[in-house]
C-alpha cells in the first residue's frame, strides 16, 4: 500500500482506489511514496523496491 | 497493483515452473508450507498443476484460528454470556467449535459478539460503551502480537478502563522445533512464513538446517514467491546444503523488525502454550506481563473455568492435518460431514485453514 499522507503515528495509504488509515508506530521512518506491508491495520514492514526488482530479475 | 501484479505474471510463473522441473530430484519430495496463507495462495492460483507429480506440498500449523484450543473457545463463550460484556474477535473465530457451542450460536442467542478487522478498533468501541466491559479475543502469531501489544499500550495511554484482552498468542519457531523433532513428519523442506519472518527475522530458524538438516526458504505469498521458494528448497536438496534462504527479500530483513520485537517484549513474556492438535509446546506462547495485568481478561474475570478439559468426540483429524501427517481429503469427514457451512474442525472454519483451502479449490 502506498503512503499518501502522514499524520503522527498514522498514515493514509492507498491500495487500488481504496484509501485507508494505518498505524505506523512499528516502522522507524515512513515517507510519502513508500510502499508498506499492512497487517490488520498496522504497517509491519516497508517494501524495498530494489530488492523487489532483484527477485523478479532472477526469473527474467 | 504495484508489488502484487508483477508477482502474479503468468510468463514468469511458467519459467519458474520450468526451473522447478529441471531442479527436481528423482524421488518423492515433501515440502511443508508452514503458513495458512501459503496454503490458500497455493490452491487459489492452482500452483499444484505446474509442479512435478512427485513433489508434494503439506500444510502446517500456521493458522492461528486452527491451533486455538477448545478450552479457549469455551472461555470466550463463558465471557460472552455475561450481559455487561461485548466480545470482540477476528471474523474466523466465530464458528470454531468449542465443547458445546460456538460464538456464532451464542450471538444468535443474544450474546454481543462483534467482528473487528484491526485490534485498534477495540479502543473506539470501548470509548463508545463506557458502561460495558469490552473483551478482545487476541489470537495470532508474531505478526499479530505487536498489533495487540500496541493496542494495549494505547489503551493505557488513553486511560481506558473497560477494555480487556483474552490472549492466545503463539510463536512459530518452537512449534517448528516440535514438528521437525517428530520422526513421523518426514519432510524434505520447509516453506517459512513471510509475514511472521518480517517481524522475527531469519535467525530464529537457524536450528532447522543446522540440527535437523532440513532446507528452508522464507517466501512471500504471491504465486512467483511460492514457486521461487520451492525452487530454492529443491536447489538446497540437490546440493545437500540446507540453509535458511530468504526469497521474500523485499520485506524480510535478517534481523526482522527490531521495533516490533521491542513492542512485543514490553507487553508479553514467553510461556508454554497448548496448540490444538499438537498439544503443549514449551515456550511457544506469549502471556501478558505483570505490568499489564490490568488488561488481562484471565486475571480480571476469574469466572473463566480453568483447566477443565472436556473431550469432544468426533472423527475430525484436524490435529493430524496441522502436523502434516495427513492431507485434508484423507479425513473421513472432509467434504461430507465437514464443510465450510458446517465445520466440524477448525481447519475447515478459517480462511487460512488447510481443509477450507482444499475444499474451496477442489
Amino acid at each position: 500500500m502506498k503512503v499518501k499522507k502522514l499524520a503522527g503515528e498514522f498514515a493514509e495509504v492507498e491500495t487500488g482506489r481504496l484509501i485507508r488509515t494505518v498505524n505506523i508506530q512499528m516502522l522507524p521512518s515512513v515517507k510519502v511514496g513508500d510502499y508498506l506491508l499492512v497487517h490488520a491495520g498496522f504497517a509491519i514492514g516497508k517494501i524495498d523496491p530494489g530488492k523487489a526488482q532483484e527477485t523478479l530479475a532472477l526469473l527474467q | 497493483m504495484k508489488y502484487i501484479d508483477e508477482f502474479r505474471r503468468k510468463d514468469l510463473a511458467r519459467k519458474a515452473a520450468e526451473k522447478i522441473h529441471e531442479a527436481m530430484v528423482p524421488r518423492q519430495v515433501r515440502i511443508m508450507e508452514v503458513c495458512g496463507t501459503h496454503t490458500q495462495s497455493f490452491h487459489r492460483f492452482g500452483l499444484a498443476n505446474l509442479l512435478p507429480a512427485q513433489l508434494h506440498m503439506l500444510s502446517g500449523p500456521g493458522c492461528p484460528v486452527c491451533v486455538s484450543t477448545q478450552r479457549y473457545i469455551d472461555q470466550a463463550i463463558t465471557l460472552a454470556k455475561h450481559k455487561e460484556v461485548i466480545l470482540l474477535t477476528f471474523g474466523d473465530m466465530l464458528r470454531v467449535p468449542g465443547t458445546h457451542s460456538n460464538l456464532e450460536k451464542e450471538r444468535a442467542q443474544g450474546a454481543r459478539v462483534q467482528i473487528l478487522y484491526s485490534a485498534l478498533e477495540s479502543l473506539a468501541i470501548a470509548h463508545a460503551h463506557p458502561d460495558k466491559k469490552i473483551i478482545f479475543l487476541a489470537v495470532g502469531f508474531e505478526t499479530t502480537a505487536p498489533t495487540i501489544a500496541l493496542t494495549m499500550i494505547r489503551t493505557r495511554e488513553q486511560r481506558v478502563k473497560n477494555l480487556f484482552f483474552l490472549t492466545s498468542l503463539k510463536t512459530m519457531p518452537p512449534a517448528l522445533q516440535y514438528l521437525v523433532s517428530d520422526a513421523r513428519l518426514n519432510v524434505d523442506g520447509l516453506l517459512l512464513p513471510g509475514h511472521v519472518s518480517s517481524i522475527i527475522g531469519m535467525n530464529p530458524y537457524a536450528f532447522i538446517p543446522k540440527e535437523h538438516k532440513i532446507p528452508c526458504c522464507i517466501a512471500g505469498f504471491e504465486p512467483l514467491d511460492i514457486l521461487e521458494g520451492i525452487l530454492s528448497i529443491l536447489q538446497q536438496i540437490r546440493r545437500s546444503k540446507p540453509c535458511v534462504a530468504n526469497q521474500y527479500v523485499r520485506v524480510v530483513r535478517r534481523q526482522g523488525n527490531p521495533r516490533a520485537q521491542k513492542i512485543i517484549a514490553r507487553v508479553f513474556r514467553r510461556c508454554d502454550a497448548e496448540w490444538r492438535g499438537l498439544g503443549n509446546i514449551p515456550k511457544s506462547g506469549l502471556r501478558i506481563t505483570q505490568d499489564f495485568f490490568d488488561f488481562d481478561a484471565e486475571k480480571v474475570f476469574p469466572v473463566i473455568e480453568k483447566g477443565k478439559k472436556l473431550a469432544r468426540h468426533t472423527q475430525c483429524r484436524c490435529g493430524d492435518v496441522l502436523k502434516g501427517l495427513v492431507l485434508p481429503k484423507e479425513c473421513r469427514l472432509f467434504a461430507k460431514a465437514c464443510t465450510p457451512d458446517h465445520p466440524i474442525g477448525p481447519c475447515m472454519v478459517s480462511y487460512e485453514g488447510a481443509c477450507n483451502a482444499y475444499f474451496k479449490y477442489r
